[in-house]
């Protein structure tokens, strides 16, 4: 086992340093230096020297590269000029609200897809299965700044129950407590990832359905209700584990939409200002810290597998 | 007499879809749309490249069946036009990515070994960068075409279809059929032509559809974000930028007529890819 976890890290380790490699020389091949962003189109050639002697641009990529490198080791993601602070800083401003945004969707899409799941395996082929099916597959090739707009819709402008805007409280706590202004903001970006795991989940459940091991609990005499939940449930349950570490991209991807669609301050709508900014060095930092997020989400997965299974070891 | 098999088999397969209700009306609702969109304006005709103020924000009428949005272009009109770069670019970014994804795939299983390994962590690392992020990176910097959108969405895109070409071609390489053609005596060539491929093909197609519903919602967003087609080109999610205000104001007809159809290509797509997955599922069982 420890050997497992121990390769499986090395093997994130490089990834990670893989990523950092192709985005630090995608970035400086869209963007070379941020002198013209910062100091508008039409600066002069010489204040644009004069910024890239300033701020090291002016040196060879391979140098710039190895400093890069060189500051991520002593947490040091770069700079934005454009707001005239270190990314490092910028992330630390936002990076709780991101994170109890998309833990909050992904808490409430699992614990609501693993029920919903089973049920359906149950039920399979009466309507019931096929009518939760169809709504999945609607909900599953919808884009969810459009499913957005629908609860903006019904709740925000029609009911008028819910505030079209999610919180803008300064402290993450305040934000949590804050549930009204969120409730639309988690519940957009839970149902997209909740469409996803149920029909995965309706799956898992009726292959388990189907094994030797169900039988037997029924030939001796287990009732349906213990069998589901005592068998089916955490045998069934057990792929989560894998497809919530998958999921993260989609997670991480769709908060830039939510938040911008709810104006909500995290990670995501930073990215997106640095878009609408080119704020290029913000965006190298961001795309870096997403891709740990995946390398990261994969890692444990894969870790909390082999210890839930013993087969996966090996 | 191999050649009357392999018909036979591909013709089973279209029976087997034929009878997968799901996966029809995925077919039939890409057909309606692909008409819609291509031959749709030159029955309803409308002005797509010169705004029209003086008509913006009017509710749908018999001169304007779906009303105008606020530049006063007619929204069925732009519908059909959004759907044109939606369904080109979707089709377009799967044929590149599926091109580069199976030519790496089959390379990187053929060839295995080292090469493999080096090849496939290549693929390990690019999925690791958040696919979204990079396509609107690049977004920010290049002129947004139907052409340059595809190249840009297809050329990251190609990361799944490799692995699943790669891990096919090495289960296939291992069957007993491929086996016995050795010893029989086909060469390396006759092997890839006859067997591999048209294995292979079934995963490469299912994952075609995938591409295409991807394609498309991949545009939705990056027009809904404001990253999308330069003008006078315009697609769905384009259309759906800004589009809270456009309800605050009740101007419904700017939101759900696009976003409906957005949803229902995606969804088709879908459908067919699902479809086609069982279709070919059930031959691998029956084999």
């Amino acid at each position: 086992m420890l050997l497992h976890v121990i390769r499986r890290f090395a093997v994130s380790v490089l990834v990670v340093l893989g990523v950092v490699t192709i985005t630090f020389f995608l970035l400086r091949l869209i963007s070379p230096s941020p002198a013209l962003v910062v100091l508008g189109a039409k600066a002069s050639p010489a204040a644009v020297e004069a910024f890239n002697a300033q701020y090291g641009y002016d040196r060879s990529l391979f140098i710039q590269y190895v400093s890069y490198l060189g500051g991520l080791f002593t947490g040091d993601l770069g700079y934005s000029h454009k707001l005239a602070q270190s990314v490092t800083d910028l992330v630390g401003q936002y990076l709780g609200k991101s994170v109890y945004l998309s833990s909050a969707a992904l808490a409430i899409a699992v614990s609501a897809a693993i029920p919903l799941g089973i049920f359906q395996a149950v039920h399979r082929k009466k309507p019931i299965d096929y009518a939760v099916t169809t709504l999945n597959f609607v909900l599953y090739s919808m884009p969810s700044f459009f499913l957005g707009i629908i609860l903006l819709q019904v709740f925000a402008i029609t009911l008028n129950w819910l505030p079209a805007e999610a919180s803008q409280e300064h402290s993450t706590v305040a934000v949590v407590l804050d549930w009204k202004h969120m409730l639309l903001p988690v519940f957009t970006l839970a149902a997209v990832q909740l469409a996803g795991f149920s029909r995965y989940m309706r799956s898992s459940a009726l292959d388990n359905l189907g094994q030797d091991y169900i039988r037997l609990a029924r030939a001796k005499g287990l009732s349906e209700r213990q069998l589901r939940y005592r068998h089916l449930l955490r045998n069934s349950s057990l792929p989560m584990i894998t497809l919530v570490g998958l999921s993260l991209p989609a997670l991480v991807a769709g908060s830039v939409v939510t938040e911008s669609l709810f104006n909500y301050p995290g990670l995501g709508l930073l990215f997106f200002h640095s878009l609408q900014n080119q704020d290029y060095p913000v965006l190298l930092a961001l795309t870096l810290l997403g891709s740990v997020l995946v390398v990261l989400g994969n890692f444990l997965a894969d870790v909390a597998s082999a210890a839930a299974d013993p087969r996966i070891r090996r | 007499m191999t050649t009357t098999h392999s018909e036979s088999s591909w013709r089973l397969s279209v029976r087997d879809f034929a009878s997968h209700r799901m996966g029809l009306v995925g077919v039939a609702i890409l057909v309606i749309f692909i008409l819609f969109c291509f031959v749709g304006p030159l029955i309803y005709r409308t002005e797509q490249v010169f705004a029209d103020p003086l008509q913006s924000s009017q509710p749908p009428s018999a001169e304007h069946w779906l009303g105008t949005d606020t530049a006063g272009f007619d929204v069925l009109g732009r519908l059909m036009e959004g759907g044109q770069s939606a369904l080109l670019i979707g089709f377009l970014a799967a044929f590149i990515a599926t091109v580069i994804g199976t030519v790496f795939g089959a390379v990187a299983g053929l060839v295995g070994g080292f090469v493999d390994g080096f090849m496939m962590r290549a693929v390990d690392i690019l999925l690791a960068i958040p696919f979204l992020f990079v396509v609107l990176i690049l977004a920010t910097k290049y002129q947004g075409t139907v052409v340059s959108l595809s190249f840009v969405i297809g050329l990251f895109a190609w990361l799944v279809p490799a692995r699943l070409v790669r891990g096919e071609v090495l289960s296939i390489r291992e069957r007993d059929y491929v086996l016995a053609a050795q010893v029989m005596g086909s060469g390396k060539a006759r092997i890839v032509r006859r067997h591999l491929i048209p294995n292979a093909l079934s995963v490469v197609i299912v994952n075609v559809t995938f591409q295409l519903a991807d394609g498309v919602l991949v545009v939705a967003y990056l027009g809904f974000l404001g990253f999308g087609l330069a003008y006078p080109e315009v697609s769905w999610g384009d259309m759906l930028a800004g589009a809270q205000d456009q309800l605050a104001n009740g101007n419904w007809w700017l939101v759900y007529p696009v976003g409906g159809c957005l949803v229902l290509v995606v969804l088709a797509a879908n459908f067919v890819g699902d479809a086609l997955r069982d279709t070919f599922d059930v031959r691998l069982r029956r084999r």
